[in-house]
C-alpha cells in the first residue's frame, strides 16, 4: 500500500458533467512518482475531459483530484507549476520562431532569465531542432511542431508530463522519437508521465495501463498482467476485448470543444 | 514578480506578432489614409470649422483615432484565433493569474494600437497640424486611452465569440457605428436632436474630443468629464473580461 506522498495524482471519485451528459462518471485512481501511467480507451470515453481536469482546464463537478499534493481546484496555479502538457491539439504561436515560444513559455511559467536562456538549447536539443531555434513555426512540419511542444512542455521541468495524444498524424519515424525523447526524459530526471494513445503498441512502454470506457475505469493494471488477465496476445486485443468493437462517436470530446467555444 | 513577467512576456508577443506582419501594417494605414487625404482634400471647401480650422485638419484627430479604434479592437480580436488554434490553451495553463493574462493583453492590443496611431500622427505636416513635443506627448496618452478602452471592448466580445466568422458582424454593427457616431469626421454641436443623442452614447466621441483638444486645441466637451468617461467606460470593460476569463476556469 503506497503513501499518498509517493503519489503524483491522486483521484478520488472524479465526475464531470456537460448539460447532463456524463463524460467522467465517479474515477478513482493513483499514479505513483516516476510512473508511466497510461489512459487507454475509445474515442469520447472521458480521457481528455480528465486530462483537462487534472491540468486544471476544467472544473470537476464533484469529486477530487490531487496532483503534486496540490487540490485541482483549490490550489489550480500550484498544480500548473507542477506539470507539463503536450496538447491532442497543436497550440504553438506559429508567428514566432521556435525559440521565441520556449521563451514565452518560460516567463509564463516564472524562470528566471538566465534558466531560460539555458534550458532553451537543452531541450531544443532534446527534440533535435537546436538548428532550427530562429525558424517561425510557420515554416515546420506537423512532426517538428509536436517536438517543439515537447521541448516547451518539458522547458521548466515539471514533476509529471501529460501527453494527450502525442503521436496523433505523425509519421512512424518521428513516434519512435518522441517516444525516445520523453523515456531518456524519465530516466534523467524521474519524471512522472500521464499519457493517453491510440497506438496500442505505444501504450506497451507504460507500467500500468487504466482501460477506461463511458467515463468508467474498466480495468487498471500492467499491460503484462492485463493480457495474461485477459488470455490475450496484445494489449490491442485486451482493449478490443474490455472495450467491444462498436464505433464510438465523439461525444464527450465534443462536450469539451463546446465549452471552449461556448457563448 | 512572476506576473508581471507574465504580463510582459504577454505584452511582447502582441508587439513581436505586429512586426513580423508588416505587410499589415503598410495595409492599415490604407484606409485612414483615403479619408484623411480624399475626403478631407474633397470636402474642405464647404466646410466651416471651429476657429477657422480647414477639414482635413479637424479630422486628423478622428481618423487617428479610427485607427486606433480599429487596430486595438482587432488585436484584442486575436484571443479568438488563439482559441481557435490552441494556443489560448498554452495560456491558460500557465501558473498565471487570469488577471494578468486580461493586463497582459490589454497592454499588448493598446501599445499595438499606439504605435499604428503614431504612424498617422506622423502625417500631422501633411495635413498642417502643428505639433510641438508636448503635442506629441498629449496625443500619445489621449491614443493610449482610447486604444486601452477598446482595446478593453475587443476583449469582452472576443471572450464570448465562438469562432471568426462573427467578425465582420461585429465590426459592421459595432465598430463602424462607434466610429461613425464619435464625431471622428463632423462636428458635434449642429446635429439634430436623435443624432446628438447617439453620439453622446459613443464613448469614442469623448476619446476624440480629447485628442482634437490636444491636437488643435477645440473641443465639445470639459476636459474632465471626457477623462472621466473614457476612464471610466475602460475600466468596466476591463472588469467584464477578467469576469469572463475567470469563468473559464
Amino acid at each position: 500500500m503506497s503513501t499518498s506522498t509517493d503519489l503524483i495524482v491522486k483521484v478520488e471519485g472524479l465526475t464531470k458533467k456537460f448539460n447532463g451528459l456524463t463524460a467522467v462518471d465517479s474515477v478513482s485512481f493513483e499514479v505513483k512518482h516516476g510512473e508511466v501511467f497510461g489512459f487507454l480507451g475509445p474515442n469520447g470515453a472521458g480521457k481528455s475531459t480528465t486530462i483537462n481536469i487534472l491540468c486544471t482546464l476544467l472544473k470537476p463537478t464533484s469529486g477530487k483530484a490531487v496532483v503534486s499534493g496540490y487540490d485541482v481546484v483549490k490550489n489550480p496555479n500550484a498544480v500548473r507549476k507542477e506539470i507539463g502538457i503536450i496538447f491532442q491539439d497543436p497550440s504553438l504561436d506559429d508567428r514566432l520562431t521556435a525559440e521565441d515560444n520556449l521563451r514565452f513559455h518560460g516567463y509564463l511559467y516564472n524562470m528566471d532569465h538566465k534558466t531560460i536562456e539555458r534550458r532553451i538549447p537543452e531541450v531544443l536539443e532534446l527534440v533535435e531542432l537546436i538548428d532550427r531555434r530562429k525558424d517561425h513555426v510557420r515554416k515546420f512540419s506537423g512532426g517538428m511542431k509536436r517536438r517543439l511542444e515537447i521541448a516547451r512542455g518539458l522547458l521548466h521541468c515539471p514533476k509529471l508530463l501529460f501527453l494527450d495524444e502525442p503521436t496523433l498524424g505523425l509519421d512512424p519515424q518521428t513516434r519512435a522519437h518522441i517516444w525516445d525523447y520523453v523515456l531518456k526524459m524519465r530516466q534523467e530526471s524521474g519524471l512522472s508521465i500521464f499519457m493517453t494513445t491510440h497506438y496500442m503498441q505505444e501504450a506497451e512502454v507504460c507500467d500500468r495501463i487504466a482501460i477506461i470506457d463511458h467515463g468508467k475505469i474498466v480495468d487498471l493494471d500492467s499491460p503484462a498482467r492485463l493480457k495474461e488477465k485477459y488470455k490475450e496476445q496484445t494489449l490491442e486485443g485486451v482493449f478490443l476485448k474490455l472495450t467491444g468493437r462498436e464505433i464510438r462517436p465523439q461525444a464527450a470530446e465534443s462536450a469539451w470543444v463546446q465549452w471552449m467555444r461556448r457563448p | 514578480m512572476g506576473e508581471l513577467w507574465a504580463i510582459y512576456i504577454l505584452w511582447l508577443r502582441d508587439l513581436k506578432r505586429y512586426f513580423y506582419d508588416k505587410p499589415r501594417i503598410v495595409a492599415s494605414l490604407g484606409q485612414p489614409i483615403l479619408f484623411l487625404f480624399v475626403l478631407g482634400t474633397a470636402l474642405s471647401p464647404s466646410f466651416a470649422g471651429p476657429g477657422g480650422i480647414k477639414f482635413s485638419e479637424f479630422i486628423f484627430p478622428g481618423i487617428i483615432s479610427m485607427t486606433v479604434l480599429f487596430t486595438s479592437v482587432f488585436s484584442a480580436m486575436s484571443i479568438v484565433w488563439d482559441r481557435e488554434f490552441g494556443f489560448l490553451k498554452e495560456v491558460l495553463v500557465a501558473p498565471v493569474s487570469r488577471f494578468s493574462i486580461v493586463v497582459g493583453k490589454a497592454f499588448g492590443g493598446s501599445t499595438v494600437a499606439v504605435l499604428q496611431g503614431c504612424l498617422m500622427l506622423a502625417l500631422a505636416p501633411l495635413v498642417g497640424v502643428k505639433l510641438s513635443l508636448l503635442k506629441v506627448l498629449k496625443s500619445v496618452a489621449a491614443m493610449f486611452l482610447i486604444a486601452f478602452a477598446m482595446n478593453g471592448l475587443g476583449i469582452v466580445i472576443a471572450a464570448r465569440m465562438k469562432e471568426m466568422e462573427g467578425f465582420q458582424m461585429i465590426v459592421n454593427f459595432l465598430i463602424m457605428p462607434i466610429f461613425f457616431l464619435s464625431g471622428a469626421l463632423f462636428p458635434l454641436d449642429r446635429l439634430p436632436g436623435w443624432l446628438t443623442v447617439l453620439t453622446r452614447v459613443d464613448p469614442l466621441t469623448y476619446g476624440v474630443d480629447l485628442t482634437r483638444r490636444v491636437m488643435l486645441g477645440v473641443s465639445a466637451f470639459n476636459v474632465f468629464f471626457s477623462l472621466s468617461v473614457i476612464l471610466g467606460f475602460a475600466f468596466v470593460m476591463f472588469l467584464i473580461a477578467v469576469y469572463e476569463f475567470n469563468l473559464a476556469d
